[in-house]
C-alpha cells in the first residue's frame, strides 16, 4: 500500500480516539428525547434534578399558620390579607430548624414598594392607599412605628381592601 | 462586589431602557475568532494559488503560507476557549453536537480542515523529515538524538524518496491544496452563518452575512500574505545589497532581480485584492441601502446605531480607512512596495473593524429597539474576566499565532535561507 | 530473532491496540446513531404548562422578583434576574419612558422615569408589564446551543442542563425577549423555569405565589378545566413580539401596543 494512505491511519486513529472518549464521557440517557432532535436533545436525567433535586424555599401562609395562628389571622382579617407573610419575611426554608429566626423587615423598603404614591390613574396602583410622598411623610421614620404590618387598619380616605381581595381570589 | 460577579456587567454600559439581563456577552475574543479563521482561509488559499494553479513565483511563498496557516489554525480556537465560561467543556460539541445549531459545525469543519491542513504540511515536508531522520551525527546531543526521535514518528514509517513515491506527493498535496480551499471558505462561512441566522439580532439578521464573512476573509488573508511576502523580500533584499560586496556568492539573485520580481508579484496579487475588496464593501452597502429602504421595525434604532452612534466605527474606520483609501492607493498607475504596505496594514485595519462592527455593534442596541449598551473594553486586567474579555486578552490571541508559527518553524522550516558567505564555508 | 521478528511484534501490537480503539470508537458510535429511547410519553401528553399575566392587576411592587431570586438562589444583588417587571409611561405628547430599575427588585418608589421628573398632569397612561421566560413552543435559545445543554421538558419548559453547557452564550443572543442570562456563581446560562420544582409538587411557582394582586397565573393548555386555559380561551389575549415565530405561552391581559 502507498505511504500517502499512512496519514488516513492517524486520522482515523483520532476519531476512534474522540469515540472512546465519548463512550466514557457521555451519559448513557444523552440522546434525542419526547421533543424530538431539534428541541430534545439532552441528558434526560437533568430533568430529575431541576423536579426533584432542587429545594422548594417559599412553603406558603399555611405553613405558617402552624405555630404563629395569631400572625396569619390577624392577616387574613385586615386589608393587608392579600400579602403572605413569606413577602415580608422572605422564604421560610426549613424554620424553624433551618434558619432559627427569619428576618423581620424593618425601615420603610418594603412598605414603599406598593405604598410609595406613584401617579398612574391607569394602573391599580392608583387605588391602593398610599400618601402623597415618602418624602414629606415622616421621612425617616419606620413604618411600623405608627402601623402594625400585620393589622394595618389605620382610619382614613383611601379603598378598602375589597377591590384588591377581589382581584386576587375573584369576585 | 456581585455587580463584577455578573459576566460582562463590568464593560457593559447600558443606556435608556434595556432589558435588566442584556449585557455585551459576546465580546473582543468573539470578534478575534472570525479575524483569525479568515485569516486561516485567506493564508491557505494563497498557499494553494501555487500548488493548485501553478503560479510558479509563489514557491517560496506558498511554502511559508501554509505553514503560518498552520500555526493560525492551531491558534484559531484560542479566542474561543478564552470566551467559554466553561472551557473544559468545549469538547463536547464534538461528543454530543446538536447540528442544528451553527457552532456545532466548529466539530466537524475545524477537525476537517485540520486535518487538510496537517496532511497538506506533512506530505509537503515528508523529505525534510526523512532527512532530518535519518541524517547520522558523529556527536549527538541528547538534544539532538530526541530531535531526530521527533523526525522519525513524523515521517510515519515512509521512508521512500524515489520518483514514483514523490509523484504520488506532488499529486496528494494538489487534490489537498484544491480540496482545502472550499473547506476554507466553509470554515469561515459558517461563523458568518453563525450571527446571520440570529433572529433575535436586528442587525445580525440578514442572509449576505455568511457571503460578507468569506469575502473579507479572503481579503485580510491576501492581505496578511502579501505582507509578510513583503516582509521577507525586504529581508532578502537586505542580504543580496549586503553580500554585493562579496564575490563569493554567484547564485543568488541580485538585489535587482529580487526587487522586480517582488514588484511584479505584488502588482498582480493586489489585482485579487481590488476585486475581493470591492466585492466585500458593495454586499456591505447593499445591505444597508436595503435596510433604509425596507424600514421595517428595527430600522429605527439600527438607523440611530449605524448612522449616529457607530458612525465613526462604520464609515470612517471600517469604509473610508479600511476599505477606500486601501482601494485608491492600489489602484493608482505604478504601484510601489511603500503604497501596497500602506494599503494593506490598512486593509487588516478594515476587515478588524469589520468584525469588531458586527460582533459589538450587533450589541450595543438593546432588545427592547430603545436603549443602547457601549462596550468599555478593560485595558488593565484584575481578575480572570476582565483579563480574558479584555485588551490584553485579545493582544494575547492575536499574538498567539505568531508565537506557534516560531515553533512551528523550527519542526517545519519555512522562512527561505539566505545562505551568507560565512554559512557556505 | 532478528530485526525483522521485532519489528513484526511492534506492529502486531499497533495492529491490535488499533483494533481495540476502533471497538471501543464504534461502540461510542452506536450511541450516536441510535436516537434515544422512548418518545414514551409522546406526541400528545397531557401536560403543557402555560402562563396568564394580567397587567391591569401589576402594581409593580417587585415582590416577584424577591420572591424569584431567593426561590432560585440567583444573587440578590446581582443585576441578573429571572423574571422582571417593566414600568411604562405614555406621556400626553407621546414620549415614551420605560424602565427596570434592577429588573423591579425593590419595586418602582421612584417616580422618576429614565432620569426624568414627571408631571402627574403630562402622564396620559402608565402601567407595568410583568416579563419572564415564555417557554416557547419554537425556542430560538433551544435551536442554537451546540452541544444540547439546554432542551425542551416533555411538558414545555426550557431547561438547562447545568452540568452539560459550556457557557458559550449563543442561547442567550438567540433569545429576542432578552430572558436568558449567564448565572454569576455557576457560570452557565440561567433563565426561568416557571419554577418547575415547584409546579411539579402542586405548588405555584414562586412569583405567582408571592403576587398579592393576583397579576401571574400558571396554568395546564391540556386541561379544559384550568381557570387560565378557559381565560385564553375565551378572552382577548396577546403575546410579545410574536412576529418572530416563537410561539411564546405566556399570554398577556391589556398588553398596549407601546410594550417592547
Amino acid at each position: 500500500m502507498s505511504h500517502i494512505w499512512r496519514p488516513v491511519f492517524v486520522v482515523l486513529a483520532v476519531v476512534a480516539l474522540i469515540l472512546a472518549l465519548r463512550f466514557f464521557i457521555v451519559p448513557p440517557d444523552f440522546g434525542i428525547w419526547e421533543s424530538g432532535y431539534m428541541y430534545g436533545w439532552h441528558r434526560k436525567s437533568d430533568e430529575n434534578f431541576w423536579k426533584d433535586a432542587f429545594k422548594v424555599k417559599h412553603q406558603g401562609n399555611d405553613y405558617c399558620a402552624n405555630c404563629h395562628p395569631d400572625k396569619t389571622s390577624s392577616l387574613s382579617e385586615a386589608r393587608h390579607s392579600i400579602l403572605l407573610c413569606e413577602n415580608c419575611h422572605g422564604p421560610a426554608f426549613d424554620h424553624p430548624q433551618d434558619p432559627p429566626k427569619l428576618p423581620v423587615a424593618r425601615g420603610r423598603d418594603m412598605c414603599l414598594r406598593c405604598h410609595a404614591k406613584l401617579p398612574y390613574p391607569t394602573s391599580l396602583r392608583a387605588e391602593i392607599p398610599g400618601f402623597l410622598d415618602p418624602e414629606t411623610h415622616n421621612p425617616g421614620m419606620d413604618c411600623n412605628m405608627c402601623h402594625n404590618p400585620h393589622s394595618p387598619n389605620v382610619t382614613g380616605p383611601g379603598k378598602s381592601g375589597e377591590v384588591f381581595r377581589r382581584a386576587k381570589y375573584g369576585p | 462586589m456581585t455587580e463584577q460577579a455578573v459576566h460582562a456587567a463590568e464593560w457593559t454600559e447600558k443606556l435608556l431602557f434595556t432589558y435588566p439581563n442584556e449585557y455585551i456577552y459576546w465580546s473582543i475574543q468573539i470578534v478575534m475568532y472570525p479575524l483569525l479563521t479568515g485569516l486561516v482561509a485567506g493564508a491557505f488559499v494563497l498557499s494553494s494559488l501555487y500548488h493548485v494553479f501553478g503560479q510558479k513565483d509563489l514557491k517560496d511563498m506558498a511554502k511559508f503560507s501554509l505553514v503560518f496557516s498552520f500555526a493560525l489554525l492551531i491558534a484559531a480556537p484560542s479566542p474561543l476557549i478564552l470566551h467559554l465560561l466553561q472551557p473544559q467543556r468545549g469538547i463536547y460539541v464534538f461528543f454530543t453536537p446538536h447540528f442544528t445549531s451553527a457552532i456545532s459545525a466548529f466539530g466537524i469543519v475545524f477537525f476537517t480542515y485540520f486535518v487538510i491542513v496537517a496532511t497538506e504540511v506533512w506530505f509537503v515536508y515528508r523529505p525534510y523529515f526523512v532527512e532530518q531522520a535519518t541524517a547520522t551525527r558523529r556527536e549527538e546531543t541528547f538534544a539532538g538524538s530526541l530531535r531526530r526521535k521527533m523526525y522519525k514518528v513524523l515521517t510515519l514509517g515512509a521512508y521512500d524518496l524515489g520518483p514514483r513515491a514523490m509523484r504520488e506527493d506532488e499529486r496528494a498535496i494538489k487534490i489537498l491544496a484544491g480540496v482545502g480551499i472550499p473547506v476554507a471558505a466553509f470554515l469561515h462561512g459558517y461563523a458568518g452563518f453563525i450571527f446571520g441566522s440570529v433572529k433575535a439580532n436586528a442587525l445580525w439578521m440578514t442572509p449576505l452575512m455568511p457571503v460578507i464573512f468569506i469575502m473579507s476573509a479572503i481579503v485580510s488573508g491576501v492581505a496578511l500574505c502579501m505582507l509578510t511576502y513583503i516582509i521577507i523580500m525586504e529581508w532578502k533584499k537586505m542580504m543580496a545589497k549586503r553580500a554585493r560586496r562579496s564575490r563569493f556568492a554567484p547564485d543568488r539573485a541580485s538585489y535587482e532581480e529580487l526587487k522586480g520580481a517582488e514588484v511584479d508579484l505584488i502588482r498582480k496579487t493586489s489585482r485579487y485584492l481590488i476585486l475581493f475588496l470591492i466585492i466585500a464593501l458593495t454586499l456591505e452597502l447593499l445591505d444597508l441601502v436595503f435596510r433604509g429602504y425596507t424600514a421595517v421595525k428595527n430600522w429605527e434604532i439600527l438607523r440611530q446605531v449605524i448612522y449616529g452612534r457607530d458612525f465613526n466605527n462604520i464609515f470612517i474606520k471600517q469604509y473610508l480607512i479600511g476599505n477606500i483609501i486601501p482601494f485608491a492607493l492600489l489602484l493608482m498607475p505604478r504601484l510601489t512596495i511603500r503604497r501596497a504596505v500602506a494599503a494593506l496594514v490598512l486593509v487588516i485595519f478594515g476587515v478588524f473593524m469589520m468584525r469588531y462592527n458586527v460582533v459589538i455593534g450587533g450589541q450595543s442596541f438593546s432588545l427592547t429597539f430603545y436603549g443602547f449598551m457601549e462596550y468599555e473594553i478593560p485595558v488593565i486586567p484584575h481578575n480572570y474576566d476582565t483579563y480574558k474579555e479584555g485588551l490584553l486578552g485579545a493582544l494575547t490571541t492575536g499574538g498567539l499565532p505568531f508565537l506557534l508559527f516560531c515553533i512551528l518553524n523550527r519542526i517545519f522550516p519555512s522562512v527561505p535561507e539566505v545562505r551568507t558567505e560565512e554559512k557556505r564555508f | 530473532m532478528g530485526p525483522n521478528r521485532r519489528e513484526l511484534n511492534r506492529r502486531d501490537f499497533l495492529k491490535l491496540s488499533a483494533k481495540a480503539a476502533a471497538g471501543a470508537g464504534l461502540l461510542g458510535a452506536f450511541r450516536v446513531l441510535a436516537p434515544g429511547e422512548a418518545r414514551a410519553i409522546a406526541q400528545t401528553p397531557n401536560l403543557r404548562w402555560i402562563f396568564l399575566v394580567d397587567t391591569y392587576k401589576c402594581v409593580g411592587c417587585g415582590m416577584c422578583v424577591r420572591a424569584c431570586k431567593l426561590e432560585n438562589e440567583t444573587p440578590y444583588d446581582a443585576p441578573v434576574t429571572r423574571t422582571w417587571v417593566e414600568r411604562y409611561v405614555v406621556l400626553k405628547d407621546g414620549t415614551l419612558l420605560a424602565d427596570s430599575p434592577l429588573g423591579a427588585r425593590d419595586g418602582f418608589k421612584d417616580p422618576r422615569t429614565m432620569g426624568r421628573d414627571v408631571r402627574p398632569e403630562d402622564i396620559k397612561k402608565a402601567f407595568f408589564v410583568p416579563k419572564l421566560c415564555n417557554q416557547c413552543d419554537k425556542p430560538p435559545c433551544i435551536q442554537v446551543c451546540p452541544v444540547g445543554a439546554t432542551y425542551k421538558s416533555w411538558d414545555g419548559i426550557a431547561l438547562v442542563d447545568r452540568k452539560w453547557c459550556i457557557g458559550c452564550g449563543y442561547c442567550i443572543m438567540g433569545c429576542p425577549y432578552g430572558v436568558r442570562f449567564f448565572h454569576p456563581v455557576h457560570n452557565v446560562a440561567e433563565k426561568c423555569n416557571f419554577c418547575y420544582h415547584r409546579i411539579h409538587k402542586g405548588l405555584k411557582p414562586a412569583c405567582e405565589y408571592a403576587c398579592p394582586f393576583g397579576a401571574r397565573h400558571v396554568g395546564n393548555l391540556k386541561d379544559p378545566n384550568d381557570p387560565v386555559t378557559k381565560i385564553i380561551f375565551t378572552e382577548r389575549v396577546s403575546v410579545l413580539k410574536d412576529e418572530y415565530g416563537t410561539k411564546p405561552v405566556v399570554y398577556y391581559l391589556g398588553l398596549d401596543e407601546v410594550v417592547r
